[in-house]
């Protein structure tokens, strides 16, 4: 009996002795977290994707603790309310970045880019256009490996097999730039998302001249500059032989599509036009194609 | 006794077709497009604009900055435009296109077949006279021969190593070269021993040219101090390491030039043009291409025009075969698959490889096996298919700890793969994000 309770008291004070030890000791080294830091981290979509620039949402959520402005810093996942509601718990004034999504700057499918080569290396676009040009007469566009594919963490790119070029569900795509990066043809563009999700763009990165861009691939933009002509808000730009829409100054008005001779303008989720039934129905296909 | 190299190699199917054909002077083709980069450096700039008259010789583009190489019209002519053409990368580059008018010659040029044994240039003139000529290795490298002749301060060269090794199969544009050309050649590697100012010379020729061999060894005889050196065939022995190894049996460090070990090497190709530069003041404006392919009805070895199109040459060796595949332009095992035929020569094409349908294609990857093949092939004793799985999963650290950046892109481990694995396509890749980083640290 008197062993018992020998053990157990002397196990009682050894336990309160340490507990006594670790109280001061975490005391002495307390690391002060700003709270504030988990409240911001709760707020951000927890996808860890980099798409801000930092490793991860909790060093971003560090990172918009610590600086005193914070409108450089964007998630580009969470969009506008994500940060308006962080930078309320700070009390700073958020940044005024739109929301943006993942676009394809190439509309070289199997039939507007016929091939000219065949590769059989190894299944990798940073590779292939390491060694050559590409399949086709456009050494600009889409080599078709997929290798943004494999670098989309969220599932919101797949390759189509008609086309041979990858497809960007609007829907997953959170623009976290990992496409972008990932492709060594630099034709993924974040583009502003657009009221309704209605975006207008150059679906095409030739910058060679007009006839041979033409010659390799039917919906070429061959630098002749009819859009940037009609466009009466000086959004359209044409620099190296081809064409680009300003997002932030254009208005949407989609006078520059019909023009191109080449189809190269691309209309996405706009309500089919009225007026020029024929026209628009091709648009329509070639957007089909785009998804 | 035959030497080789130490480590590694392997022994693909030689195809030497086109050997012992003689060496045919091509037609000049009625338009030439001479690529601004054709050398390893900086692209040359040009000189001429549209509508310019040119000589054969007339210096047309200019070299621009250390590491580059002046370039000389190959015909003469009248300068149609300078524009992007396809060249052998595959991609457009700038190139000089100039329209046929005769073959009018520049005057300085020694055109008289007789032979200049006397050298009467010193060491800094040479260097200087290769500079002008543009001359550059024509091993296939391309890399300018006077910023390899010109020795980095405190290093010291004591031989001087010859390349006619030629180990790529199907080429004999060296071989043919050196049975042609032999004597040129004895007097080009004495003008570049004197340039570097050393006593000896080796030269290494493969067991698979005992003709070469044999009239070198003769025509050597009044030279005791440059010496043949019989090699067994093996592949890649006409790397610069390697053949510094079998040659002269001294290692060079992991990531050090030849010269860390006081040899330099240069081909006998480039021999021939040092001695053309130096003796006959004339500058590289053509070179002997071998075309050849397992269904050309007529494999041969041209002394072709810079600027060429392929086609050209294809046209002459009996046409472009029917049941073509891919061709390549270089040996099959570090040649580069062209995109069309009327990409131009360059400097560096030492060959055009036709391959029909059943050797073009590749099989399909598999998954690796582990059986350290590639391993034991490689000659720069690296581990292949540890910097294949590095590179495929973007670890660059891990990919420059197994020194990423000694591999000479043989491609011996691509050959023995039993799973066909794109082992060096991958290398390629890391060696040159592995080289950015590199690069980025240091500065």
């Amino acid at each position: 009996m008197n062993i018992v309770l020998i053990t157990i008291l002397s196990l009682a004070f050894l336990g309160v002795l340490a507990g006594l030890i670790l109280y001061f000791v975490a005391q002495k080294f307390k690391v002060f977290e700003d709270p504030r830091i988990d409240q911001v981290e709760a707020e951000l979509p927890a996808a860890n994707c980099g798409g801000c620039g930092f490793p991860g949402c909790r060093a971003f959520a560090e990172a918009m603790v610590k600086a005193d402005d914070i409108s450089e810093l964007n998630c580009p996942v969470g969009g506008a309310e994500t940060m308006k509601a962080a930078a309320a718990i700070l009390g700073k004034t958020p940044s005024a970045a739109p929301n943006t999504v993942a676009v394809l700057k190439c509309n070289g499918t199997c039939e507007n880019r016929p091939r000219i080569t065949k590769y059989d290396g190894a299944t990798s676009c940073t590779i292939a256009s390491s060694l050559f040009g590409g399949e086709t007469g456009c050494s600009y566009g889409c080599v078709g490996l997929g290798e943004c594919v494999d670098a989309c963490k969220f599932g919101a790119m797949y390759m189509d097999k008609e086309t041979g070029l990858p497809v960007i569900i609007e829907d997953k795509c959170i623009s976290c730039g990992a496409c972008v990066k990932a492709c060594p043809k630099n034709i993924i563009e974040l583009r502003k998302q657009g009221p309704k999700n209605r975006r207008i763009y150059v679906a095409c990165a030739n910058k060679d001249k007009g006839a041979p861009a033409k010659k390799a691939c039917a919906t070429a933009c061959i630098a002749c500059c009819k859009c940037m002509n009609e466009c009466s808000f000086g959004a359209i730009i044409v620099d190296k032989n081809l064409a680009a829409i300003d997002p932030v100054k254009c208005k949407m008005c989609r006078k520059c599509a019909p023009v191109c001779p080449t189809n190269a303008i691309l209309e996405m989720n706009f309500p089919p036009k009225k007026i020029k039934v024929e026209e628009t129905l091709t648009q329509e296909t070639k957007e089909g194609d785009q998804k | 006794m035959l030497k080789t190299f130490s480590l590694g190699g392997i022994h693909p199917a030689e195809n030497k077709l086109s050997a012992g054909k003689k060496i045919v002077i091509l037609p000049i083709p009625e338009q030439v497009s001479v690529p601004l980069a054709q050398h390893i450096g900086a692209p040359a700039e040009a000189l001429v604009n549209k509508g310019d008259v040119v000589k054969v010789g007339q210096l047309i583009a200019a070299s621009a900055g250390f590491v580059s190489s002046n370039i000389h019209s190959p015909v003469s002519g009248k300068v149609l435009k300078i524009d992007d053409v396809v060249d052998a990368s595959g991609y457009k580059h700038r190139a000089i296109i100039i329209k046929t008018e005769g073959d009018e010659w520049d005057e300085s040029i020694d055109r008289s077949p007789e032979l200049i044994q006397h050298i009467n240039t010193v060491p800094h003139q040479i260097v200087e006279k290769l500079k002008e000529a543009g001359i550059v290795g024509l091993g296939g490298a391309a890399f300018p021969s006077h910023v390899k002749l010109s020795l980095p301060p405190g290093k010291i060269c004591d031989i001087l190593v010859i390349n006619g090794v030629e180990c790529e199969p199907y080429l004999t544009s060296d071989h043919q070269l050196m049975m042609e050309k032999s004597e040129e050649i004895v007097v080009g590697i004495r003008i570049l021993m004197k340039a570097l100012k050393v006593e000896k010379a080796v030269i290494g020729i493969e067991n698979n040219k005992l003709d070469a061999i044999e009239k070198m060894t003769a025509l050597l005889a009044e030279h005791p101090e440059i010496r043949v050196q019989a090699l067994k065939v093996q592949y890649p022995q006409g790397g610069e390491k390697q053949l510094i190894d079998a040659c002269i049996g001294r290692q060079i460090p992991s990531g050090k030039l030849p010269i860390e070990v006081g040899a330099v090497v240069q081909n006998v190709g480039t021999a021939f043009a040092v001695y053309e530069a130096v003796q006959k003041n004339k500058p590289l404006f053509e070179r002997v291409v071998t075309v050849t392919g397992k269904s050309v009805k007529n494999p041969s070895n041209f002394l072709a025009r810079i600027g060429t199109p392929m086609s050209f040459l294809i046209d002459a060796a009996g046409g472009l075969p029917t049941d073509t595949s891919k061709i390549i332009g270089g040996g099959p095992m570090m040649g580069k698959a062209l995109q069309s035929a009327e990409v131009p020569i360059t400097k560096g094409s030492s060959g055009i490889l036709i391959m029909p349908e059943e050797l073009a294609n590749r099989k399909p990857m598999q998954n690796c096996i582990r059986c350290a093949k590639c391993v034991s092939v490689c000659p720069m004793g690296l581990s292949p298919y540890l910097l294949m799985l590095a590179t495929s999963k973007t670890i660059w650290d891990r990919a420059e700890e197994e020194k990423i950046m000694d591999c000479i892109e043989c491609g011996s481990c691509n050959f023995t793969c039993p799973s066909s694995r794109p082992l060096l396509d991958y290398i390629r890749l890391g060696k040159g994000k592995v080289g950015q980083i590199m690069r980025s640290r240091t500065k």
